[in-house]
């Protein structure tokens, strides 16, 4: 297909088509791919912001100046760094710029006929004579249509090929990867992905507030975010007894949606999502919430609910930060919250299993000043005690009063919260159709042969064949050719 | 029940390792025999129909060890009331049975048998590593686990990587039999092995076999994902290394079909692609963090 348009080769010109060309040959692609194989090595050794922010801040705490080096190569935002997505983004105009014009060149080669007879068959790698009785044009015809392949009748020769389902397949793979990365782009423009831990008991109404964290794509609108209201009825989590592994999460809710008059019960569990419209609701995690009531010296409520714990273990033992603003002065609380209480002698307080069997809240108090108003944004699982001082400690039991100088808080029980998933992801039915077509074009690619086959029948008959890519089988296939020739069949 | 199902289990594996170890002193023997024919002139003469017997044992073993493997890893399925893939101790005997699976159903088709010494070993070394360091009691799954794609896109992984493990093998072969022929002759023993032309063949047909399993296995993958952790695709390090594989094999496949590598550059690719299966597996698993961390360990 290459023709030489003689062209006086303009500077910046020419050197555009050059770098065109280049980067779109068949090798390009491959040396791309195979550069994204790398690129994503460095992101599964090193921690990343978006799996692990926990280990970033670690890091960035344990040796600062690497840490800082590190970042200014995004190494902590690998997949969504701007050289990752240079090489993916060059790849996919690769791939377009490769695959488009074999799958115009393809379509017209399918159609045409093989070419003629060559005049030296004897040169074929696969070659075989012998005298001929007459009929074996005849014999030759029938089975080359009855085995499917195309073929040119010229002068007593037949020329057959088979085997387009080979490139065929190949363009398909190609054009399959095309669409999965459509299909992430168009997800990563139009979709969105939210958070929000709710405490049994709870409501959520799906606007941008409600969310702990929310990250729309480039192009999604506050207004498409899908009307709906759910209310988190019960949460039951059950344990194996010998090893403490969970064996099942049920979520029950209830859910309004449309004009929001009607209420369906509807269950959510790990591999069984709620779906809204093109919304999908996960349940992530869950852990405890103690419920607690904290009151001033005077006796006056200054905090009262449920506050979410972070489970540190597979018994679920918890730690967390109660923090009581309006308290006059301000209070907080570093707690740690264990399902079913054992005491260990190295270790204090342990949970020895996952649940609330027999649970305890131990408490540091603390007074001062909680640093919410100086703009640092905080955790809400901790409390900065640097500039406080210390009020006292205490275990309690549900029920329980920890009573201290200015206040006390009483721990009146525990409710479980679960983690939701709120997602809407537009592509991803692009990505997986492209993934589908991938494997049937590798298919039809891996496991067809491109073959030619031909015949010449004078005095003697003359059978030769040649395959593409040193495919195997051919000779297998001639030999069953003569046989059919020789009338042995 | 379970119990009695788990110690069964148990026994069964203890005694497909004592077959395998069997196994692996019969194909020891016969190339041992084999070696000790002193120049290439007596070999021509040599009567095979001892070590012929001794091969016949050996491959013979290795059936029945597969045998007991496999009724090892239905009962410990059985023990739990489930497809016996919830941790790594049964990932591993799960995929020694893919591995011999794998020789066993090539054997049928290619004169593999000088093969089995190393597989026997391989497999002895994967089943003792799981008995010895990676044992766990049967157990109910995980939540995240109950899903029918366990069953697929565990099982596709599970022979996808039994196969690459055994092209991998085949393509070490090569590499080390290609390396005694740039220095001369082969060895006596080693004169009975396929030809280098052939060896480079089979690797390559059995990684062009598997390969769309894997990218199967990894689309399987991406699909349960989207229902258990609400994304198809998280670049989790598990994830991450079955891309890397998957751009590894496929840049094996295109380098022999489309440049034409044959041979000792072909066999380090593949050598590489297959490492990259392996780290994946024994480091992800171990030392790993991310959402794939069933091992249980
Ligand atoms: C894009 C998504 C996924 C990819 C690319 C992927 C990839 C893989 C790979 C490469 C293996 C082979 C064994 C190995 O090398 O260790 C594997 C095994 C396995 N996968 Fe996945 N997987 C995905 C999603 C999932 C999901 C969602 C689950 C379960 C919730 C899961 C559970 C397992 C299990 C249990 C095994 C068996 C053994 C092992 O961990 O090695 N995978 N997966």
């Amino acid at each position: 297909m290459s023709q030489e348009i003689q062209l006086p080769e303009l500077g910046s010109v020419g050197l555009l088509r050059y770098v065109w060309r280049q980067l779109t040959s068949m090798r390009t692609a491959l040396i791309l791919l195979m550069l994204l194989g790398i690129a994503a090595v460095p992101g599964s050794l090193v921690p990343q912001r978006t799996q692990n922010p926990m280990a970033v801040s670690a890091s960035f705490r344990s040796s600062p100046e690497l840490s800082q080096w590190m970042d200014r190569f995004s190494l902590f935002d690998v997949y969504g760094s701007p050289w990752f997505s240079a090489i993916y983004i060059l790849l996919f105009i690769s791939l377009i710029g490769c695959v488009l014009p074999r799958t115009i060149e393809h379509f017209h080669a399918a159609r045409a006929l093989p070419p003629a007879t060559p005049k030296n068959l004897n040169r074929m790698e696969f070659y075989s004579a012998w005298p001929a009785v007459g009929s074996e044009l005849e014999l030759a015809r029938a089975w080359f249509k009855s085995q499917r392949f195309r073929v040119l009748e010229k002068d007593g020769t037949l020329s057959a090929e088979k085997g387009f389902t080979r490139e065929t397949g190949n363009l398909f793979f190609h054009l399959a990867l095309i669409l999965i990365l459509l299909g992430i782009s168009f997800s990563s423009l139009f979709g969105m992905r939210g958070e929000a831990i709710l405490n049994v008991g709870e409501r959520f109404v799906n606007t941008s507030t409600s969310y702990d964290s929310l990250a729309y794509g480039k192009l999604f609108k506050d207004g498409k975010l899908e009307k709906f209201i759910l209310t988190i009825d019960k949460f039951d989590a059950t344990y194996n007894v010998v090893t403490s592994a969970p064996e099942d999460y049920t979520l029950n809710v209830s859910l309004r949606t449309g004009d929001l008059t009607t209420t369906e019960k509807r269950v959510i569990k790990v591999n069984s999502p709620l779906a809204i419209g093109n919304t999908k609701i996960y349940l992530q995690a869950n852990g405890y919430s103690p419920v607690v009531t904290v009151r001033d010296s005077k006796g006056n409520v200054a905090l009262q609910g449920a506050v979410p714990f972070l489970p540190q273990d597979s018994n679920l033992r918890s730690i967390g930060a109660i923090k009581a603003p309006d308290a006059d002065p301000q209070v907080g609380f570093v707690g740690s919250f264990v399902p079913t209480y054992q005491r260990s002698d190295g270790n204090g307080a342990i949970s020895v299993f996952p649940q609330a069997l027999d649970p305890r809240l131990l408490l540091s108090a603390w007074s001062g000043d909680l640093g919410l108003d100086s703009g640092v944004p905080q955790s809400v699982y901790r409390i900065d005690t640097s500039s406080m001082s210390q009020l006292g400690l205490k275990s309690l039991k549900p029920g329980e009063v920890f009573t201290y100088a200015g206040g006390s808080i009483t721990f009146e029980g525990y409710v479980q919260w679960v983690n939701l998933q709120i997602v809407d992801d537009p592509g991803k039915n692009f990505a997986l159709l492209g993934a589908i077509v991938a494997i049937l074009g590798l298919l039809a690619s891996l496991f067809t042969r491109r073959r030619r086959i031909w015949i010449r029948v004078g005095d003697v008959v003359e059978v030769a064949g040649l395959a593409k890519n040193a495919a195997p089988g051919l000779e297998q296939e001639l030999a069953i050719f003569t046989k059919v020739l020789k009338g042995e069949k | 029940m379970s119990r009695t199902w788990a110690y069964l289990s148990n026994y069964l594996i203890y005694s497909s390792m004592a077959v395998y170890t069997l196994s692996f002193f019969a194909h020891a023997v016969e190339t041992a025999w084999a070696v000790k024919i002193p120049d290439a002139t007596t070999a021509k003469t040599l009567d095979y129909k001892r070590t012929e017997k001794v091969a016949r044992v050996a491959t013979a073993m290795m059936i029945l060890g597969f045998l007991l493997l496999f009724a090892g890893v239905i009962a410990r399925g059985l023990s739990a009331g489930r497809v016996p893939w919830g941790n790594m101790y049964e990932f591993s005997i799960t995929g020694a049975l893919a591995f011999s699976g794998a020789y066993l159903a090539a054997l049928r088709k290619y004169d593999l048998r000088w093969l089995g010494l190393l597989v026997s070993i391989a497999v002895l070394l994967t089943l003792g590593t799981a008995v010895a360091v990676l044992y766990r009691p049967s157990a109910p799954l995980v939540p995240a686990l109950k899903s029918t794609w366990l069953v697929i896109h565990v099982s596709a992984a599970i022979i996808s990587g039994g196969v690459f493990l055994l092209a991998n093998t085949i393509a070490a072969a090569y590499l080390y039999l290609d390396a005694m022929e740039s220095k001369g002759e082969r060895t006596a023993w080693a004169k009975r092995l396929p030809s280098l032309e052939s060896l480079d063949q089979l690797s390559y047909r059995l990684v062009a076999f598997v390969f769309p399993l894997w990218t199967f296995a990894v689309i399987a993958g991406a699909i349960w994902a989207e229902s258990a952790w609400g994304r198809y695709w998280g670049w989790d390090p598990k994830e991450t290394w079955a891309f890397i594989t998957w751009v590894a094999y496929a840049a094996y496949l295109h380098a022999r079909v489309t440049i034409g590598w044959r041979g000792r550059r072909a066999a380090w690719l593949c050598l590489f692609a297959g490492s990259t299966f392996l780290f994946n597996y024994i480091y992800v698993n171990i030392w790993g963090s991310g959402k794939h961390t069933y091992s249980g360990l």
